[in-house]
């Protein structure tokens, strides 16, 4: 018996680590990594002129100390979670080994969410801290956002439906070549140049209902398969839809793509120094991190569109056909719900968002071309949903900080040079790591990083009976 | 004698070109329990995903409450009142009690939600306390109390049951049947039961056939095919 009463133990004695002490635990973490990393990386010594100067290197010694505490907290909150987990279990020992209850252990996962969403929101702010690096950052954090905004898409017919789709980028092919096509060509010749400040506005739900019917287009052939068969049908449509774009020269331009794509404006105040323009208008400088940071807001903003429908859709019959549609298509059809309908709204409304996501790709970059939507954005996006835990919307936000966020951190890592051969840039190891991080992911987390579910339904007595099993403690 | 809520007539079906049913004659009377019984591979299970139109009849039709559904799509069937418990019972794995018994309702006006889940968790209590747990982490016996009470859901005129005591330990083979029999006497439920479990299955039905190799061979009373020698020697010998 000494085994099980010395395990329960310990899981009390971590779940017991309260918000005060976690700080205390970091404060700590904070002070030793600035012990350490403060002299050995914020200082340089070079020499200039015979004499050895000292240089100072405070960003990268408070980014090091930053990661530390990060990875700390991290450790931190999973321990908190698992002896959580481990505390339910065994509530039953611990009432008999403690009749004092301790403090009972944050939920730490209930603030995931909104900690995210303000560092989101922060972020072009917290950015300006450091001008040198803003645009690189606000540039990484709308790839991110981008990445995240596809990933939720894909997720509504992966994770949710079970509908293995390959493809996904022809979709989001359709929704940039829908907003390229539509503002350099068609809107001047039948709206006028005028519309253009606000060709982005106007296409945007155009590309979405585009790239919906293309989803369905998808959807109708391969409404019996499932599995491998869906999944090799899914990869062939995303790569005819790029051998398309690259043949069909007097439509799509090609190879060449379409260049001078209108940039966004602030709904109608274009961001330059014109008198009429987004800074004149506001009183400031013009500047050209403005529109920058202002792209950052739309995709945030459009990623959040995104949660929310699918989160509001999966509480709705159809959400939930959804996802019974994953677990048993049979059991489905027997229960009076129509898979043919469930289906094509999944890949439709999947596609749709991919296809808003595109619009916004081909505005941020003005240049569109049939390179930018090939297999491997399909693969990684695909790799952000597996990775994140099927269904789980935190998770894909995890895995596109972890995948894409980490393959871009690669370009800024220079100071691994010192460590690595003679000749060889950080740059050329980044898909070695991605794919290092895949492999260990599936290691440790097989079904993903975010596996639990959250039931779209519960009984209404529930209060009742938390309240009964609150009481256990004092017994 | 009550009016036929189900009937086939010549009912044939095939896998590809091997035949599972050649021409089946059956009815269902209303308020009634008719079971079906028959060893592997005789087509028990092929008569009922024919029914509920996972499968499609090559010949003959099938009529529910004088509505031809022989060739309607499997939806429109179940929301005309078949529903069914599927064999394997097909729960939804990683779905709660709750959402499973909500997919169930899929069919019926949501006002009606909260009654009828009272209703199953009256019947099968320890449905009720697993209320918020994953369906795929139920015992054998509880799965099939809620492939069951889902299928009740959706306030089904007839209830297919396709081997509610397979693989079941028998004091919960016991439990289910006596709520099959509570569901028939109490709200005057349709049920048609495929069984292997020829013994508890007689007993239980007011009407039952016998299938050998997707043929009919015998019909009756439960009670007097109950009673006949070669129903014994081929379906009962070891049981009870």
């Amino acid at each position: 018996m000494a085994g099980p009463a010395k395990d329960t133990k310990v899981a009390q004695e971590r779940a017991a680590l309260t918000a005060t002490e976690m700080l205390k635990d970091l404060l700590v973490t904070a002070f030793l990594a600035t012990a350490i990393f403060g002299p050995i990386i914020g200082l340089k010594t070079t020499s200039g002129s015979g004499t050895l100067v000292l240089d100072y290197r405070l960003g990268y010694a408070a980014a090091f100390i930053a990661i530390t505490v990060a990875v700390r907290l991290l450790i931190l909150l999973y321990g908190a979670g698992r002896s959580a987990a481990q505390g339910r279990s065994t509530a039953a020992a611990q009432a008999i080994a403690a009749p004092t209850r301790a403090a009972a252990p944050i939920d730490w996962t209930k603030f995931l969410a909104p900690l995210l969403l303000t560092l989101a929101i922060a972020l072009p702010f917290i950015a300006m801290l450091a001008p040198q690096m803003e645009r690189r950052i606000v540039d990484l954090g709308i790839l991110v956002l981008t990445y995240v905004m596809l990933g939720w898409g894909l997720n509504v017919v992966v994770g949710l439906a079970g509908l293995l789709d390959l493809g996904y980028v022809a979709f989001y092919a359709v929704g940039a070549y829908a907003y390229g096509l539509l503002a350099t060509r068609y809107f001047p010749q039948w709206l006028g140049e005028g519309i253009l400040p606000w060709a982005f506005f106007v296409t945007l739900p155009i590309a979405g209902i585009l790239a919906a019917l293309w989803g369905m287009i998808l959807g109708f052939p391969v409404l019996r398969l499932r599995g491998d068969y869906l999944a090799i049908v899914t990869l062939a449509f995303g790569e005819i839809i790029r051998i398309v774009l690259i043949n069909w020269l007097s439509f799509t331009g090609g190879p060449n793509g379409i260049s001078g794509i209108p940039r966004p404006s602030f709904f109608g105040l274009p961001f330059d120094d014109s008198p009429g323009g987004f800074a004149a208008t506001f009183g400031l400088e013009s500047k050209p991190i403005q529109r920058i940071v202002f792209l950052y807001y739309v995709i945030l903003v459009l990623a959040l569109i995104t949660n929310y429908v699918t989160m509001k859709l999966r509480r709705l019959p159809i959400g939930r056909a959804w996802e019974a549609l994953r677990e048993d298509e049979i059991a489905c059809r027997s229960l009076g719900i129509n898979t043919t309908n469930t289906k094509l709204t999944a890949f439709a409304i999947g596609a749709m968002f991919a296809g808003f996501a595109g619009s916004f790709f081909a505005t941020r970059q003005g240049f569109i071309s049939p390179e930018s939507f090939n297999f491997l954005e399909s693969a990684t996006i695909l790799a952000i949903v597996v990775l994140g835990g099927l269904g789980s919307q935190i998770g894909v936000v995890a895995a596109a900080v972890v995948i894409v966020g980490f393959f871009e951190v690669f370009r800024e890592m220079d100071f691994l040079k010192a460590i690595l051969p003679e000749g060889t840039d950080p740059v050329q190891f980044r898909m070695l790591a991605v794919g290092l991080a895949m492999v260990l992911i599936m290691r440790w987390k097989p079904r993903g990083l975010v596996t639990s579910r959250d039931p779209t339904v519960y009984l209404k007595e529930k209060k009742a009976v938390s309240a009964d099993l609150v009481g256990e403690g004092h017994g | 004698m009550s009016k036929t809520l189900l009937s086939c007539r010549g009912v044939e079906t095939f896998y590809g070109k091997i035949q599972a049913l050649k021409g089946i004659d059956m009815d269902v009377p209303e308020g009634k329990i008719v079971t079906l019984i028959g060893s592997n591979g005789a087509g028990k299970s092929t008569l009922m995903m024919t029914i509920s139109g996972a499968q499609r009849a090559r010949k003959g039709t099938i009529t529910f409450d004088g509505t031809d559904i022989t060739k309607m799509p499997a939806h429109h069937i179940a929301r005309l009142g078949i529903s069914q418990s599927p064999e394997g019972r097909r729960i939804f794995p990683r779905m709660t009690v709750l959402e499973n018994l909500q997919m169930g309702s899929t069919v019926c006006d949501p006002k009606y939600f909260d009654e009828d889940v009272n209703m199953v968790f009256n019947m099968f209590p320890i449905l009720g306390k697993r209320s918020g747990q994953r369906g795929g982490t139920l015992s054998g016996g509880e799965q099939q109390m809620l492939a069951i009470g889902r299928a009740l859901m959706a306030r089904p005129r007839l209830l297919l049951l396709d081997e509610p005591s397979l693989g079941l330990a028998p004091i919960i083979v016991k439990q289910i049947f006596t709520v099959i029999k509570q569901l028939n006497e109490k709200q005057g439920l349709t049920v048609f039961l495929v069984e292997q479990n020829a013994f508890h299955a007689l007993k239980l039905a007011h009407q039952a056939y016998v299938m050998v190799n997707g043929l009919i061979t015998m019909s009756g009373s439960g009670k007097e095919l109950l009673s006949k020698p070669e129903i014994r020697a081929a379906y009962l010998e070891g049981s009870h």
